[in-house]
């Protein structure tokens, strides 16, 4: 994890605080094994995934049949997490478009939230990048 | 003069026949992305239906009546008149139902060539079409005296009626229908393996009511058939296994794929070669099928769940090894090896003519349904699948 590295202060209780932001995109499931794949291309392995449901501004997609119309209100998405530090945001950002766009309503969005903490598990240490 | 054991053994095979149709839908609908799961497996029951009443108006007779030219059977038994509990062996109405099990069966495996991308509206006058122009004459030309059987052509059980036919007729409907949205390029992994497997085993046991039953006796021939059945299955899936692990991982998908390679392939030769040749045919059909699969994905052909590969090419080999294994023995009639080669050449006259006929009176059905219906869903129904766009229904809770 060469990401966790990146830029970084002390903070107040003795342990770095590094500026990391998290990126939460949601896409087309189809789309997700070229994303990956690009993500990793570039150095960017970390991720957590989830199939989800979820709808935008259309809310969902709208069937006609012999002049009914069937809502489709909730369409399978992919959701990928990724923790990257500020300066890997763009990269990814730019990543994720390219490789996940098909120009169509339903491409889906990206978030990007900051990251307070980061605690590993395996040991109390706050701070990941010492193990 | 009815026979009760034979009866009793052929009302018991016909039950296990009518399971390979969900067997198939299982299969297929392990296969398919999840949002076509339930079409996958609506789409073999439909058939069946379908098929079922279809038979009882018409394709009975069509398949079984008084030969006309050696094409095709007269339309006497149209809506089952003149058949009744009385027949030669076994009722004649029981040989009726065992027949339509099969041929319901046959449009279930067609399916394949149209998966994830079917309009159920266009697949039911396409069924009907299909069966009655492609199926029943095939039948007629086989089992119910046309020039095949006048001929000598060895099929017992249906290698060229029911495999050949459907492979070749899902690879036609997958030509004029086209590839799926997104083939070659997106994942289009199977969503639920166990599920095939289930379908595969279906599939299995009822192979032996499928192969036995076709001596229509509780007799040697039957139990002949029963267990060559189970040997060329079991080849198939060993011989699938091995190559499928020399080119990477020996897969379960490769293996029950193997093992109905083998099933098809004995089809035809049940009731005439022995055990030891049913190694030989089941093996060999494991591997000839499975490089007919490697060649389908080569050429980008989306006949998507591979009926063309197993039951078409698989049938054209069984149909073939019967011509060169037979032995005077088991069924009366001797292959190349037994020193007749000319039953060879008869197999060979055979299977041309029913691969052009089924791929050819298939693409021309298809292509008349597309023009007139559209065969295809649109490309927003694709997308959301068809369990949603066609049945209103879905997996997900």
């Amino acid at each position: 994890m060469s990401d966790w590295t990146s830029p970084s202060t002390a903070s107040p209780c003795g342990c770095e605080v590094i500026r990391m932001k998290m990126v939460c995109a949601v896409i087309r499931p189809e789309m997700f094994d070229s994303v990956k794949a690009a993500l990793e291309a570039d150095g960017i392995y970390g991720m957590t995934v989830g199939e989800v449901m979820g709808r935008g501004a259309q809310r969902g997609i709208a069937l006609k049949f012999r002049g009914k119309v069937m809502p489709v209100e909730l369409i399978p998405k992919v959701k990928i997490e990724m923790v990257v530090s500020d300066a890997d945001v763009e990269k990814v950002i730019g990543i994720i478009r390219a490789n996940g766009r098909t120009g169509k309503p339903g491409d889906g969005r990206i978030f990007v939230l900051p990251v307070e903490t980061i605690c590993r598990v395996r040991t109390d240490l706050e701070d990941p990048t010492d193990p | 003069m009815i026979d009760t054991g034979a009866t009793a053994f052929v009302l018991i095979c016909t039950a296990m026949v009518m399971l390979m149709t969900p067997g198939v839908g299982l299969f297929y609908g392990g296969l398919v992305r999840r949002k076509n799961l339930i079409s996958m497996i609506a789409l073999s029951f439909i058939a069946f239906a379908l098929v079922s009443i279809q038979w009882v108006v018409c394709g009975y007779s069509l398949s079984f009546g008084t030969d006309l030219q050696g094409l095709v059977g007269g339309l006497e038994y149209a809506f089952l008149q003149g058949i009744g509990v009385d027949g030669d062996g076994i009722p004649d109405l029981l040989f009726v139902v065992f027949q339509m099990v099969f041929a319901g069966l046959t449009l279930a495996i067609v399916t394949s060539g149209v998966a994830e991308r079917i309009k159920i509206s266009s697949f039911l006058v396409f069924g009907l079409l299909w069966t009655t122009l492609v199926y029943d004459p095939l039948a007629h030309w086989a089992w119910g005296g046309g020039w095949a059987a006048q001929l000598g052509a060895l099929d017992f059980a249906g290698g060229t009626v029911v495999h050949i036919s459907s492979g070749f007729s899902a690879l036609a409907l997958a030509l004029v229908i086209g590839k799926r949205l997104g083939f070659g390029g997106h994942g289009m992994e199977p969503n639920n393996i166990p599920l095939a497997l289930l379908g595969g085993a279906l599939l299995w046991f009822g192979w032996f009511g499928f192969n036995a039953g076709s001596a229509l006796a509780a007799d040697g021939l039957a139990a002949n058939a029963f267990i060559v059945t189970n040997i060329s299955a079991a080849a198939g899936a060993l011989a699938w296994l091995c190559a499928a692990w020399v080119r990477g991982r020996p897969g379960s998908i490769g293996m029950i794929s193997g093992a109905i390679a083998g099933l098809v392939a004995i089809t035809p030769a049940a009731g005439f070669v022995d055990p030891m040749a049913a190694i030989v045919i089941g093996a060999g059909a494991g591997l000839f099928c499975y490089g007919a699969l490697v060649f389908r994905v080569q050429k980008g052909l989306d006949e998507s769940l591979d009926a063309w590969a197993i039951h078409g090419m698989g049938g054209i080999f069984g149909a073939l090894a019967t011509g060169v294994f037979a032995v005077a023995a088991i069924g009366g009639v001797s292959g190349m090896i037994d020193g007749n080669p000319v039953q060879f050449l008869i197999q060979v006259v055979d299977v041309g003519v029913v691969v052009a006929y089924s791929f050819g009176v298939t693409y021309a059905i298809a292509r008349v349904v597309d023009a007139v219906l559209g065969l295809r869903v649109t490309e927003e129904e694709e997308y959301v699948g068809l369990d949603i766009a066609q049945h209103g229904e879905s997996v997900r809770v």
